[in-house]
């Protein structure tokens, strides 16, 4: 018998390991090769990233399903998604500014790399291509946070220790961060299966 | 105003090809590069698509650049971005269902490219009309290259095919289709583009 709630669960972890967005739909990997040189980045990103998804698949469900829906204008969901994200972001950005500084000083420059980001637009619109309901959405939400974070932090710490390794001269640098992302996302194949929904 | 930069169209198919080529240069916009590339058809669409969006997106912030108000200019320029992406997004829908069904996702994420917003910033919003459309199809024809290597090298070594026709009679390497086997093509690709710059001239390498 399937509850509401192990749905629920059944959702984050196909959307954290098994669909995860970075090595299975490849989004977000300009920030997932730009931020995974350094541990203490890759973890304020993550943080950052999960909260702003939920955030955004929270806002756009209203959104898409409150108001464009009855209206009659979901083929307008690529403007209006990126624009109620660029509000939220910005939005968040004052309201942390005022309210915690010490955390703001911390990770708000991740929140202005991450309003032009794919995964953050993926999210809203897979939510709307899927019609998931409220809970759904949010809990797809905080699975595709929760994945790109594992990706990002697995990434991060397998860069430091390639820094010691003598890497040939033409694959320094992206070429050898993407041979080492293609070795995870393999291993990553081997969730497949693991739950269908 | 800056000052306007007179370019044939020539010189920016060449500065978008081969100096300042998005994917192998630049390292931008990885996403479409690997998610759409596991066949040349859908490589093609996709990097066709883009080409569009770019020369459309240059061309109409430049011709608007007078009157669009410094402080508000970023929103202005998703607005656009986004208008022609749904443009984009609708046609092919409407035209190659089958291929949309495969990279729907991509192309509407075209909205979120560095690479499109980057040339508006940098290229359209201080330029005529003529030279805009010629930067823009010179960065999108870039772009179209970068996909179509990268896809035509998946398929032909990942499926024995080319274009959906079966080429090579052999047991293909399988892993090149599937996702791992895209960062692993592309990462060999990056590296050999390294490795052909270095031993002909003395450019920068990507990445850095």
């Amino acid at each position: 018998m399937h509850s509401e709630f192990t749905k629920m669960f059944e959702l984050i972890i196909a959307a954290s390991l098994i669909n995860n967005f970075v090595f299975t739909k490849f989004l977000g990997l300009c920030i997932f090769f730009g931020v995974s040189k350094k541990m203490e980045t890759a973890v304020g990103m993550s943080i950052t990233f999960t909260a702003v998804m939920m955030l955004g698949a929270a806002a756009n469900w209203l959104v898409f399903n409150k108001i464009m829906v009855p209206l009659d204008i979901t083929f307008l969901k690529i403007i209006v998604f990126i624009g109620v994200i660029a509000g939220l972001v910005q939005a968040s950005d004052t309201i942390m500014r005022k309210i915690a500084p010490a955390l703001y000083y911390k990770l708000g420059i991740y929140l202005a790399l991450i309003s032009t980001n794919c995964i953050i637009l993926a999210v809203p619109l897979e939510n709307a291509a899927e019609h998931f309901s409220f809970v759904e959405s949010l809990a797809f939400g905080l699975g595709s946070g929760i994945g790109f974070g594992l990706a990002l932090v697995i990434m991060a710490s397998i860069r430091e220790k390639l820094e010691l390794a003598d890497v040939p001269a033409p694959f320094r640098g992206l070429p050898m961060a993407f041979i080492v992302t293609g070795l995870i996302a393999l291993a990553f194949t081997g969730f497949s299966g693991l739950i269908t929904i | 105003m800056a000052q306007a930069t007179d370019i044939t169209l020539w010189e920016a198919i060449k500065n978008g090809v081969i100096k300042d080529n998005t994917i192998f240069k630049l390292a931008l916009s990885l996403c479409p590069s690997i998610a759409v590339t596991n066949s040349l058809k859908n490589g093609v669409y996709m990097g066709a698509a883009v080409l569009f969006v770019q020369t459309m997106v240059n061309i109409t912030i430049s011709a608007m650049r007078k009157v669009i108000h410094p402080k508000v200019r970023l929103p202005i320029f998703m607005l656009v971005i986004s208008g022609w992406v749904t443009v984009v997004n609708m046609v092919m829908a409407a035209m190659a269902p089958d291929v949309y069904k495969e990279v729907g996702l991509y192309i509407q994420l075209i909205v979120a490219f560095a690479s499109i917003l980057a040339r508006a910033e940098m290229f359209a919003s201080k330029n005529n009309i003529r030279p805009s459309m010629y930067d823009g199809i010179g960065m999108g024809l870039g772009f179209l290259f970068a996909l179509t290597v990268i896809s035509f090298f998946r398929e032909l070594v990942g499926k024995g095919a080319l274009w959906g026709h079966p080429l090579i009679n052999a047991k293909p390497l399988l892993i090149l289709v599937l996702p791992a086997g895209g960062f692993l093509s592309v990462g060999i690709l990056m590296a050999l583009f390294n490795w052909l710059d270095a031993r002909y001239s003395t450019g920068k390498t990507a990445g850095h």
